[in-house]
């Protein structure tokens, strides 16, 4: 229970820290896109909509998860709000998972948010629904798995670095995550040790790329079952993975 | 069953990011707090008293030793929801409501949902702050945020209660007021630990006081027997303000306060001095025996240490 008590606590200081603000900013990014992209493109306004809306709300929340991500931990030392609460029958553990799950919760809401955002424009734009918009919804799930990998990565780091530079791994994993396959196709390429080295760091990053199917559904192809259960198990064991890394080093620091 | 049991707890930290050294901010510290003690942790700043709670309350790792309270190591959730701990200089999350911290902080330490609002309510009442519970905390004062801090450190009704530096940015009337609180909850059976470096409020508060100094302990007992020992001298008040020309011969320390004069003379001048108070025809007020103050305790237990003890740095 005490979880949930504390992911309810973080979720209410994501929305009481105006953080769901974005939410105007994005409004108005949609709502521009669909009147301009209504009187400038001819026949792709619907490609156009769904590429940049769901760019958009991917790039929103990684925003959001990186830099509220990075402050989880590192803010409640500094504010030493982190004593009244570790001072009582509170895990350190329990307080890593709530945290995590308070702002994924939020990134959730938030997607959701935007998600109807999207819809809207593109019902603007096009002025009816087709049956492959449902695979907008995979596209999205899809982003949301990207925000619990990227969360869980910057709760990782902020455990036992500066939120600084907790933001720039984070952001600079999530670049490299983006060319994952790329990185992948090189190693193959390679011999010897280097191939060990490229192997090995291609498949420690988070595999983004795999994650991102917004072309392929703005142009309406299908996303297979199988990828969506691979990348359900792939995105949750990965976050699992670092959250347990950011257990691991909290479970050991000492509260200066 | 002692309420606070430290064995041996010492801490050192390491400073530096190439070349580490270490610091040392605890030495061995042995110290037991019966049940329902008020018990006073003094120190100057920097003394090792805000480490020494850190320890107990498991938000630092010791280098060596042990502690256990109420017979419970220091990270047993069990003896966590029987404690309740105000650090020093508080800051709570200033987005919620005093209320709403309370409630936070209840279901925290498992208070039942039923009770917790007349919980909230009571503690908040009891602490001065009826009227600011629908406050959001951003807007209180420093006084008023250390006020919700000993109201959360009290709201789940703990067994044992640690205070660091309470009286912190309390006025005189918020001094005295939580010096009431800290009486009430003692007879309500709590053990209180509070650390100071206020000695006015060790002396009129504490069962017992401990003295530490560059992370060590360097004197513990009773507040009466640290300072029942005479210095040899006495102090004697008369009404009026004259002072005989025989007491100026004596080495008195003669103040004169409005129509009161106060004098400090050798013990062994006493009756040479009141004869002479007798033959001015001036009245006596009082004769007491000049005791050593916690103050007078304190210094005296900082000084020859500090000439013979180094600590690492």
């Amino acid at each position: 229970m005490r979880l949930v008590h504390i992911a309810s606590n973080t979720f209410r200081e994501a929305v009481r820290d105006r953080v769901l603000y974005n939410l105007i900013a994005f409004a108005l990014l949609m709502s521009g896109a669909a009147i301009l992209v209504g009187q400038i493109s001819i026949d792709i306004e619907r490609l156009v909509v769904i590429n940049l809306g769901l760019t958009a709300v991917s790039l929103f929340g990684l925003v959001i998860a990186i830099f509220i991500g990075i402050g989880l931990v590192s803010k409640e030392i500094d504010r030493r709000t982190l004593y009244t609460v570790l001072s009582r029958p509170v895990r350190r553990w329990e307080f890593i998972v709530g945290k995590f799950l308070g702002l994924a919760g939020t990134l959730a809401v938030n997607t959701v948010c935007m998600a109807i955002g999207v819809f809207a424009a593109l019902l603007y734009v096009s002025h009816h629904f087709q049956k492959a918009d449902g695979w907008l919804l995979v596209a999205l799930y899809f982003i949301i798995l990207q925000f619990l990998i990227i969360t869980a990565l910057a709760l990782l780091f902020s455990s036992f670095s500066s939120p600084l530079l907790s933001a720039v791994f984070a952001f600079a994993l999530f670049v490299i995550g983006c060319f994952a396959e790329d990185l992948r196709g090189f190693a193959s390429m390679t011999q010897g040790v280097t191939r060990w080295v490229a192997t090995g760091a291609a498949y420690l990053v988070p595999n983004f790329s795999a994650l991102n199917v917004i072309s392929s559904v703005a142009h309406e192809q299908p996303v297979s079952g199988q990828l969506i259960f691979y990348n359900t198990a792939y995105a949750l064991i990965y976050a699992a993975m670092a959250l347990c890394g950011a257990v691991l080093v909290f479970e050991h620091r000492n509260l200066k | 069953m002692a309420a606070i049991e430290i064995l041996g707890l010492e801490k050192t930290y390491t400073v530096g990011f190439w070349r580490k050294k270490p610091k040392l901010a605890l030495r061995p510290l042995h110290l037991k707090v019966e049940e329902g003690e008020i018990f006073g942790f003094l120190g100057p700043n920097g003394a090792g008293k805000t480490t020494t709670l850190k320890l107990l309350m498991g938000l630092v790792f010791p280098t060596a030793g042990s502690a256990r309270i109420l017979g419970m190591e220091v990270n047993d959730p069990r003896m966590k929801a029987q404690i309740g701990f105000l650090p020093e200089q508080p800051y709570f999350y200033d987005y919620l409501t005093a209320r709403e911290l309370l409630e936070y902080y209840g279901q925290l330490s498992g208070v039942a949902s039923k009770e917790r609002s007349r919980k909230v309510k009571e503690v908040l009442e009891r602490v001065g702050l009826p009227d600011a519970a629908g406050t959001q905390l951003r807007k209180f004062s420093k006084g008023m945020l250390q006020r919700v801090g000993i109201a959360q450190a009290i709201l789940h009704d703990p067994k044992v209660v640690f205070f660091d530096e309470p009286m912190s940015g309390l006025d005189p009337m918020g001094r005295r007021e939580v010096r009431d609180l800290m009486e009430q909850l003692k007879h309500e059976g709590k053990t209180v630990f509070f650390s100071t470096h206020i000695l006015s409020d060790a002396e009129a508060l504490c069962d017992r006081v401990a003295i530490i100094h560059k992370g060590e302990l360097r004197g513990i007992g009773a507040v009466a027997d640290l300072t029942s020992s005479v210095h040899g001298k006495v102090e004697l008040v008369w009404e009026g303000t004259k002072v005989p020309q025989s007491l100026r011969t004596l080495d008195a320390e003669c103040h004169v306060t409005g129509d009161t004069v106060r004098a400090v003379i050798p013990e062994a001048r006493q009756d040479v001095a009141l004869e002479a108070l007798k033959r001015e025809g001036l009245r006596l007020i009082s004769l007491t025996p000049v005791r050593m103050s916690l103050e007078d305790y304190f210094v005296q237990q900082l000084k020859p240490s500090d000439l013979a003890v180094g600590v690492t740095s």
